[in-house]
């Protein structure tokens, strides 16, 4: 392999170790709402997209249905197609590349490679590839290692693990709120998930919240 | 198969497709401004209604109990610009004190 940039390098490792970590708070809150260790495992691998995994369990961990959690879980994945827009110029792949490229298109790969473009366009590859199979590698051996130790728990309200999602989630969200718009958008469907709970079956309070997003953007 | 399976190969199925999708169209498809503003905006709405849904609801009741703490915790954590997996570890363990000894 050619030389890579060493900041390229040092970006790469430190976003995906620590990125990578938190599949172990994935694998504990995905076995605490229900999944195997084998499901947990197998999200990780496949689905490959943390907000993504966190919607699946979290649905149907508030009784929600299979249809309404793969809903949306891929509402959330939306953003990763966006990503395979921006990054399918940069990268040039075709194939088999193309192929395990798409599936390691997530946010932490597309920004480390975006981040590298000052860089020249080989560091930006480099960066892309390297954050994309370190995320994957940490995420997945620390998802095993979540879910087994979840598994060993018993009662998950013992150790906080019915906060770990909703904590999760939040951190998820905070680095999104830059405008007011995006922290009013925030507040109103909070309000809109718990009016509507008691109201509509479980899991449509959620989703049904992705129709304000579109109505704001479409206003502003 | 039950709903846990369903869940879990009909996400990773769909998960893929977005992305491999996103890697074979045109550029300037989603270059509209309006598109980009919605795409900023889905996560933002969905996370947060997750947020509230997760710690304020029992089944299809509203309920607070020892999760807001730990709530309360993680934002204070993010006030405190923690990262993420201090937010995450803080507040479980807050929650878990809460239920365990109140």
């Amino acid at each position: 392999m050619s030389r890579i940039e060493s900041t390229t390098l040092r970006d790469s490792l430190s976003v995906s170790i620590t990125v990578g970590a938190y599949g172990s708070a994935f694998g504990a809150a995905a076995v605490a709402n229900g999944f195997s260790v084998l499901q947990s495992c197998l999200l990780s691998l496949l689905t490959f997209s943390g907000a993504s995994q966190f919607a699946v369990i979290g649905v149907l961990g508030a009784g929600g249905g299979a249809i309404s959690a793969i809903a949306t879980a891929s509402l959330l994945g939306i953003r990763n197609g966006l990503y395979g827009v921006i990054m399918a110029p940069r990268l040039k792949v075709r194939g088999l590349k193309r192929i395990v490229a798409a599936q390691i298109t997530i946010d932490e790969s597309t920004a480390v490679a975006l981040g590298q473009e000052i860089h020249g366009e080989k560091a930006t590859r480099q960066g892309f590839w390297l954050t994309g199979f370190g995320v994957f590698i940490f995420w997945n051996l620390f998802t095993l290692a979540g879910a087994l130790g979840a598994q060993a728990m018993g009662d998950i309200r013992v150790w906080g693990l019915d906060s770990a999602v909703p904590a999760a989630f939040l951190g998820l969200v905070w680095p999104r709120l830059k405008t007011n718009q995006d922290r009013i958008l925030a507040i109103i469907c909070v309000v809109f998930a718990l009016a509507m709970t008691p109201i509509l079956p479980a899991g449509l309070p959620i989703i049904a919240t992705a129709f304000i997003a579109v109505a704001v953007g479409l206003r502003a | 198969m039950n709903a846990f399976w369903v869940a879990t190969i009909g996400t990773s199925v769909i998960a893929f497709l977005l992305k491999f999708t996103g890697h074979n169209v045109p550029e300037r498809i989603f270059s509209h401004p309006k598109v980009q503003a919605i795409n900023a905006l889905i996560p933002i709405a969905l996370l947060s209604a997750l947020v509230a849904v997760q710690t304020f609801t029992e089944k299809s009741t509203l309920i607070i109990d020892h999760r807001l703490a730990g709530l309360g915790v993680a934002i204070l954590a993010l006030l405190l610009k923690a990262p993420f997996p201090v937010v995450v570890i803080s507040a479980a363990f807050t929650s878990a004190a809460i239920y365990n000894w109140l």
